[in-house]
């Protein structure tokens, strides 16, 4: 607006400001270098996350709803009381009254304090039982995981060996992915004001060892396994050959990694 | 022990209804009154911008008494956009974050974008040229404390030669120009981090983001009437009738489109009857009943829209005084709908299970962290913040200028109407 606006002085300023703008995404790319390299996984030292492919089945028959498995987490990963990394359902379903037409009644489920301490006998009467069965429900370590899509700063992220992770040192606490789960996986811990959620115990898995609930479970529902493991032998491996499976909520796109065997309809 | 009987006790509350998952038996939802209060926030932000862009895009001379209340309005809600989100982050010390580290694909990592390009380079900038001249002359004309402050938001720029003018005249028309869709951005991309969650189906709709536009204009439209006759009231001048009555056809028009959008999505859940309607339906049936139909449809939507259309098509037979007290409700009461529209997105959508087998409850705290004190004093704030600008930039006893050209025109109406 003054005389002493030149040309020289303008063009200098644009080229600043592109040149800036230009600089930004390097310097993006080696903050998130740094960042990988400091990232927090619970992984020891040596661990190669590129040849792994961990996976959990479920195997729904084989359940017996004891929550030994809810127990077992909680203290592997100090849970808060009120939150769960992993949990079971009970699935009541009813007989149809007579003459309705209908295949089946009403379908009852409950999970009372994600079913640790096992399940009291239901109050629906035996003989208008259709059908019951538990389900454990647990993080379904998505492809195309909505929570880690939706991170406003990806502090939630897929690793390359099929877990699905949260850096608790980095995440702000806005509470997006857990808006974002369309399977109620994950929690707001008030310990730490971050997202959580089930890592299928990833500081055991990258030791060679298994997650806790699938090292207590008593009957072998849970079934866990590296589908890049060479062995021919691996439990997991030779169950998903064995039974037919599937994903929950499969028509929403999620791609859930986690197999169920032996699911019923009405189960979501 | 206590924590588990603690739970067992939060498992037993009638705030539960049906089967909840286990980690959304929380006693507040996660998004609580902050979530609302952000944004109707950010909505009369973007629907104040478009007010007063009428006047310079389009050229409406007889608005141009609002022209900068409307964009101050615009500034101080701005300011405060960002502060219910940050109260409720877990972290709030790392919010830098997302500016420093965002993550592409998260809708909400856009918001530092939007908000800084929104804040830096529309809002400041459109106010600065259309206030470079006046502060140039009121530093001049002013004493003490005032002259140092418009000397400071001169930013050293005193040339006031016709170019100089001409410039910031044109410059002001181009940033309305790219304001337009800029405030569109703004909250089409807040209705998008709902509209985005696939995982609810309440949310997850692709007419979320228009609707908050639409909404937002109807809101901020709104708001402008509201704090004109408010400050007209105060300063004990008589509201510009013409003024008055085109802003409220303009929130007419505005409010058919949107109540045709709100009403359009409705017509699409029940007619196409996705998994979720029957909870979507009892929802809006019994948890939803005061704040979706009564709040938002009937007091907010339908009570507005008739009364100004029958002012539409009555003309001016209606008095004035009649007219001013019949906007000032419906402004009032539309404002209201769209808080109330908010409440039921943002706290609707955690009101049932993502098993769509059963219900939760809220009830709002008082003085919590998440409560209704806090809320109330993040709305209230902007309208503080609205009173200093006033003070400062629409005083009365600032001499005001002759033959500058926000716009190319200066206002025409009666003196005692300017503001």
């Amino acid at each position: 607006m003054s005389e002493n606006i030149t040309r020289r002085g303008v063009l200098r300023n644009l080229a600043g400001i592109v040149g800036g703008i230009l600089a930004m995404p390097a310097g993006r790319t080696c903050k998130a270098a740094v960042q990988h390299g400091l990232a927090t996984s619970s992984a020891p030292k040596g661990y190669d996350p590129t040849k792994h492919k961990w996976l959990m089945a479920l195997d729904v028959d084989r359940c017996i709803g004891c929550g030994m498995c809810v127990e077992a987490c909680k203290a592997e990963n100090s849970v808060p009381q009120s939150n769960f990394r992993t949990w079971i359902e009970r699935y009541v379903i009813t007989r149809p009254k007579a003459g309705s037409g209908e295949s089946r009644g009403e379908t009852f489920v409950d999970s009372l304090n994600g079913g640790i301490a096992g399940f009291k006998p239901s109050l629906i009467p035996k003989e208008d039982i259709l059908k019951s069965f538990f389900v454990p429900k647990l993080c379904n370590q998505c492809e195309n995981s909505p929570c880690s899509q939706v991170c406003p700063v990806g502090a939630t992220f897929e690793s390359p060996d099929g877990v699905v992770l949260v850096d608790k040192n980095y995440c702000i606490g806005c509470g997006f992915c857990i808006q974002a789960c369309p399977y109620g996986c994950r929690f707001f811990n008030t310990t730490t004001n971050t997202a959580d959620k089930c890592t299928m115990c990833y500081h055991r898995i990258t030791r060679g060892l298994r997650p806790a609930c699938v090292e207590i479970c008593p009957s072998q529902a849970r079934i866990f396994g590296d589908m890049k493991n060479p062995i021919a032998d691996d439990p997991l491996q030779k169950f998903i050959e064995n039974n037919k499976t599937q994903g929950l909520k499969d028509h929403l796109g999620t791609k859930p990694r986690v197999r169920y065997a032996g699911l019923d309809e009405e189960v979501r | 022990m206590d924590a588990t009987i603690l739970t067992n006790v939060v498992d037993a509350l009638p705030q539960f209804d049906g089967y909840v998952y286990p980690n959304e038996r929380t006693l507040h939802p996660l998004w609580s009154v902050l979530i609302v209060v952000y944004p109707y926030i950010t909505g009369l932000v973007a629907g104040a911008f478009i007010m007063a862009s009428l006047v310079r895009v389009f050229k409406l001379k007889a608005l141009e008494p609002i022209y900068r209340l409307a964009l101050l309005t615009a500034l101080a809600f701005m300011l405060c956009a960002t502060l219910p989100l940050l109260f409720h982050l877990g972290h709030p010390e790392r919010c830098f974050e997302i500016m420093m580290t965002p993550h592409f694909s998260s809708p909400m990592a856009m918001f530092g974008f939007v908000y800084a390009w929104y804040l830096m380079a529309v809002l400041l900038l459109e106010l600065w040229f259309d206030y470079r001249r006046d502060f140039v002359e009121w530093s001049k004309t002013e004493t003490g404390l005032r002259s140092l402050i418009y000397r400071a938001f001169t930013l050293g720029v005193t040339d006031l030669s016709a170019p100089a003018l001409r410039l910031d005249a044109r410059m002001g028309r181009i940033i309305s120009i790219v304001g337009i869709p800029s405030a569109f951005l703004l909250h089409g991309y807040v209705g998008f981090i709902f509209g985005s969650i696939k995982a609810n189906p309440w949310w997850g709709n692709v007419l979320m983001p228009i609707i908050f536009i639409l909404s937002a204009v109807v809101s901020g439209m709104a708001l402008c009437v509201f704090t004109y006759m408010f400050l007209c009231w105060a300063r004990r001048i008589t509201a510009d009738m013409n003024c008055l009555d085109l802003m409220a056809r303009f929130l007419f028009y505005a409010l058919v489109l949107d109540a045709t959008i709100e009403g359009l999505d409705w017509l699409h859940r029940l007619y196409s009857a996705e998994e979720g309607i029957d909870v979507l339906r009892s929802l809006a049936a019994s948890k939803l009943f005061y704040t979706l139909l009564i709040g938002q449809a009937c007091l907010g939507t339908l009570v507005p829209l008739l009364s100004l259309g029958t002012i539409q098509l009555t003309g001016k037979k209606i008095s004035n005084l009649n007219r001013c007290r019949i906007y000032f409700s419906c402004t009032a009461l539309i404002l209201m709908g769209v808080l109330a529209m908010r409440w039921n997105v943002v706290i609707g959508g955690q009101l049932f299970s993502k098993s769509l087998r059963g219900f939760m409850s809220y009830k709002m705290e008082f003085a919590g962290h998440e409560g209704w004190w806090l809320s109330m004093l993040l709305v209230a704030l902007p309208f503080v913040i609205l009173t200093v600008f006033i003070k400062y930039f629409l005083a009365r006893d600032l001499p005001t200028i002759e033959n500058v050209v926000p716009g190319g025109v200066r206002p025409t109406n009666s003196p005692e109407a300017q503001i």
